[in-house]
């Protein structure tokens, strides 16, 4: 017998009904196995998606082609159409690019690593936390792609020799960046697919048409439930979640030395790693709520993904967002501490100078607005969490713009100071991102299995096998 | 959906081969007493079948570790040496690469690709480990042709033992599930797996869509490795056909057509107003052989002067001439015998250059002389000086007699 894996077994049954510390149940409501898979199954089952699916769409999907015809004037037109000018060369292309990589994380953390920690709560929202990952990696990377001007010399990047016989220089952040970035989307990938591959194979057997049986059936690959096979499945899954850990946290630290390794004052501090890491899981959490609560009411999944869940997760908000102010409180210390003029002038400029608005911003949103999850009133209330979730947000994008755009537009020489204003591609671009990004979303949700069906039945208290005979344990695990 | 699942196979169905038998339970308590029964009865070659994983069944049914963390070992440590192997050959063995002055191979910049490179390896590996040891893909399989298995993804838990078993028999092991706790009557499955029963184009598919997918490969390496007569495809050819007059082209905007301007009459570019004749050309007359024999006026020859001129020499002569001025430098003793046109510099203490006037020394480095280019470009002219400064410093330290030594010197020397 394997001990070990009964012994995490009978922790949720204590959990659930003997613990005096009396934790909510995962599951909300009289379900059985039965229930589940229809309430789940019946997203993609019905014939028709909520009305407000429709609407949502016919918001996002205009959005998308916004982005999409963007890209095309990009590319005929070159860099040129926006807004980036000596000496902000780096501007809102890179900003977007933080950004999305640092909403994917969330979903990484809560399928990895909160799965290493066994936080077994995380069984209903990883799907969508990971689907979500996916999304903004693709949103991520297309803004370094498209910010090359010139987008079939892509292939530069890759490690083959280019028509001088030259390889790509494996000294640079820039390539680390590469690296990592597609390392990322590739194991994201993988860990969202795998994950899915029994719960396609419950669609698959419930198919009513032949498309979807044929569709469901070859991503399923024949999936058949043996034990030999969930064995494996499972020690697979636990491998690429305890790589995935390591990989986060690894992807955004890379994404910092872009900034952190050029010698520039206000980039240039051992800091950066850990506070983008933060920043990252802070503004990843926040997205995860921000969708998570209306797509729970309008796929009728209120008792799956719980008010515990959401607390939970507003928990994490607070932590990472306290982290991130103790982060911004640290970087003036430094400045101060190092005695360096620059230094000093690059972060003086950053508060008061001309984007004195943009950091407040940036303060306000992600400093201040965390605390409030410190009252159980409004971290447990679905509207305001949200309210709280979008300042997040709009506070992280902030973050990012205030790191890149304060830096570079007072440089050395004051005669070349300048200040950055977008183009409206810049915005459109930006807006065409956040359509793209909702858009396979709302696809994600109509089409996949938007929770993870398997996952929630082996957390149901009906999943432990009891014990008879030989295999006696102890007493607490009769308690139903 | 259920009630028809337990109805006696279709004729047709007898003819095919049996692959076992069947069991379905309701719940996991049933299941893994079935799964011990089973087991404890000897049988081999079985399975269940469950919605989610059941932990504890492993003891159950009886079956060991999987050696699939093995293999991801494996894969991780395949990543690492690839990506040492490739940062190291690349940019320090086929292509030396020097950037910065880094060192052309180091560990601290290598981690970060031999940290990523290693986790995706290992990724590759689990998931496809995963899929390889499940014998995944397989769309089709006996069991899916009974009807109630669907359920196996839902709520049902199912047990099959194969026919292949050496213990198999169909009456004796049909009893053996019978007396466990199932919930429907076990049935025999009939079946071959994938043959027939998966439609051909998908078989068609999965076997011209790689094939399809190697076709732009192999023509960008056709394409790299052969020339052609036409030019270059240009995708958005506006950088390299831009709205400019290149050099020497026509230009119909001007009185003359040509693209580049004649200095207008009688003015001097800022900055190059050159009146000292012996401190930018090295003469004092206007004959061919007007050298100057003495440094210009201008210049204080002091030691920083002359040091200045070692720093410039070594920088910027020694490549070829050699520090000592012998001729000897690095590239004239890689290039001699390497190529066979390769003129070697001639020494610095050759008779006549012993006697050369300054101002010829200084003539040769500013327009060059025979193979030897012009180092206009790279020298600022008072610099120039205090490379001859520093030459006709060195010719006197090469040819210095031995009795002009005072007593403590020459003692140095031996």
């Amino acid at each position: 017998m394997t001990s070990s894996a009964m012994g995490n077994a009978s922790a949720i049954v204590i959990d659930q009904d003997i613990d005096p510390r009396r934790r909510k149940s995962l599951v909300e409501g009289d379900h059985d196995f039965t229930s589940i898979t229809a309430s789940i199954a019946n997203v993609a089952e019905r014939p028709k998606p909520p009305k407000a699916w429709y609407v949502a769409m016919a918001i996002s999907l205009p959005l998308t082609l916004t982005l999409f015809g963007c890209i095309a004037y990009l590319v005929v037109k070159g860099v040129g159409i926006w807004g980036n000018r000596q000496p902000i060369s780096w501007a809102w292309p890179i900003v977007n690019f933080v950004f999305w990589v640092g909403i994917a994380h969330a979903g990484t953390l809560i399928s990895a690593i909160l799965f290493l920690f066994r936080q077994k709560w995380r069984t209903s929202i990883n799907r969508a936390a990971e689907a979500m990952t996916i999304f903004a990696v693709v949103c991520a990377g297309t803004f370094p792609a498209i910010h090359v001007g010139r987008i079939w010399m892509e292939w530069f990047l890759a490690p083959v020799p280019n028509h001088l016989e030259m390889w790509p220089q494996f000294r640079s952040p820039l390539l680390w960046d590469v690296f990592a970035v597609s390392t990322y989307a590739t194991v994201s990938l993988l860990f969202w697919y795998m994950g899915m591959v029994p719960d396609l194979a419950t669609f698959r057997d419930r198919a009513t048409t032949k498309i979807k049986k044929i569709a469901y059936g070859i991503f399923a690959l024949g999936w058949r439930g043996s034990s030999r096979q969930w064995h494996r499945y499972e020690r697979a899954y636990l491998l690429l979640a305890a790589l995935a850990m390591p990989l986060v946290l690894s992807v955004h630290s890379v994404v910092s030395f872009d900034f952190a390794v050029s010698i520039l004052p206000g980039w240039h501090t051992t800091i950066f790693p850990p506070y983008f890491v933060a920043g990252a899981i802070f503004s990843g959490f926040a997205m995860v709520v921000t969708l998570m609560v209306p797509a729970r009411a309008l796929f009728g999944l209120k008792h799956v993904v719980t008010l515990r869940h959401l607390e939970n997760m507003n928990k994490v908000i607070v932590a990472t967002g306290t982290m991130v102010g103790y982060a911004y409180a640290m970087e003036f210390f430094i400045a101060w501490y190092s005695g360096s003029q620059y230094e000093q002038f690059a972060f003086i400029n950053r508060a008061l100078g001309p984007y004195w608005w943009a950091y407040w911003i940036m303060v306000s949103c992600n400093v201040i607005a965390p605390q409030f999850f410190w009252f159980k009133k409004i971290r447990t209330s679905p509207l305001l969490m949200v309210i709280v979730c979008i300042f997040v947000n709009i506070g992280m994008w902030f973050e990012r713009f205030v790191i890149t755009v304060s830096t570079l537009n007072r440089d050395f020489l004051p005669s070349a100071w300048g200040y950055f204003s977008p183009t409206l591609f810049d915005i459109l671009t930006l807006c065409g991102s956040f359509g793209l990004f909702m858009t396979l979303f709302l696809l994600f949700c109509r089409y996949l299995p938007m929770v993870a069906i398997s996952e929630v039945k082996s957390v149901m208290p009906q999943a432990h096998p009891h014990h008879h005979g030989d295999d006696a344990h102890g007493a607490g695990h009769h308690a139903h | 959906m259920n009630a028809k699942a337990h109805s006696p196979a279709a004729p047709a169905e007898r003819t095919r081969p049996l692959y076992g038998v069947i069991a379905e339970y309701k719940d996991v308590d049933s299941l893994v007493a079935a799964a011990r029964k089973v087991r404890d009865a000897g049988y081999t070659r079985w399975d269940t079948h469950t919605p989610f994983p059941i932990h504890g069944i492993e003891g159950a049914m009886g079956f060991g570790m999987t050696r699939l963390p093995w293999f991801v070992l494996c894969c991780g440590l395949t990543g690492l040496t690839v990506a040492v192997l490739l940062q190291w050959w690349t940019n320090a063995v086929d292509y030396p690469f020097l950037i910065s002055g880094k060192p052309l191979f180091a560990l601290p910049p290598a981690i970060p690709i031999c940290f990523e490179l290693t986790v995706l390896f290992s990724a590759f590996g689990t998931f496809f480990g995963m899929l390889g040891l499940n014998k995944l893909p397989m769309l089709h399989h006996p069991l899916f042709e009974h009807e109630a298995f669907k359920r196996v993804t839902d709520d049902r838990f199912f047990l099959a033992i194969e026919s292949q078993d050496p213990k198999f028999g169909l009456e004796s092991t049909k009893a053996l599930l019978a007396s466990t706790g199932v919930c429907a009557d076990v049935v025999a499955v009939h079946g071959n797996g994938d043959k027939g029963v998966l439609p051909n184009w998908m078989k068609n598919f999965a076997i011209v869509m790689p094939i399809l997918l190697l076709v732009p490969l192999a023509w960008i390496v056709t394409a790299r490795h052969s020339t052609s007569p036409k030019t270059r495809l240009q995708v958005i050819p506006d950088m390299d056909q831009q709205l400019k007059f290149r050099n020497q082209t026509r230009n119909v905007f001007f009185a003359d057509q040509r693209n580049e301007r004649p200095r207008v009459e009688g003015t001097i570019p800022r900055g190059l107003l050159r009146e000292d004749q012996h401190y930018y050309t090295g003469k004092t007359g206007p004959g061919e052989s007007d050298w100057a024999t003495k440094f210009p006026a201008a210049l204080s020859l002091d030691e920083a002067f002359v040091a200045r001129g070692r720093e410039r020499f070594n920088i910027t002569c020694a490549a070829c001439h050699g520090q000592t001025g012998v001729g000897d430098g690095l590239v004239s003793q890689r290039a001699t015998g390497k190529y066979p046109s390769w003129i070697p510099p001639i020494s610095l203490h050759a008779e006549n250059l012993l006697a050369q006037p300054v101002g010829q020394t200084f003539s040769s480095i500013r327009n060059g002389i025979r193979t030897m280019p012009s180092y206009a470009q790279q020298l600022t002219v008072e610099d120039t000086w205090a490379i001859v400064a520093y030459v006709k410093a060195l010719q006197k330290s090469q040819a210095f007699p031995v009795e002009k030594l005072s007593p403590e010197e020459r003692q140095k020397v031996q």
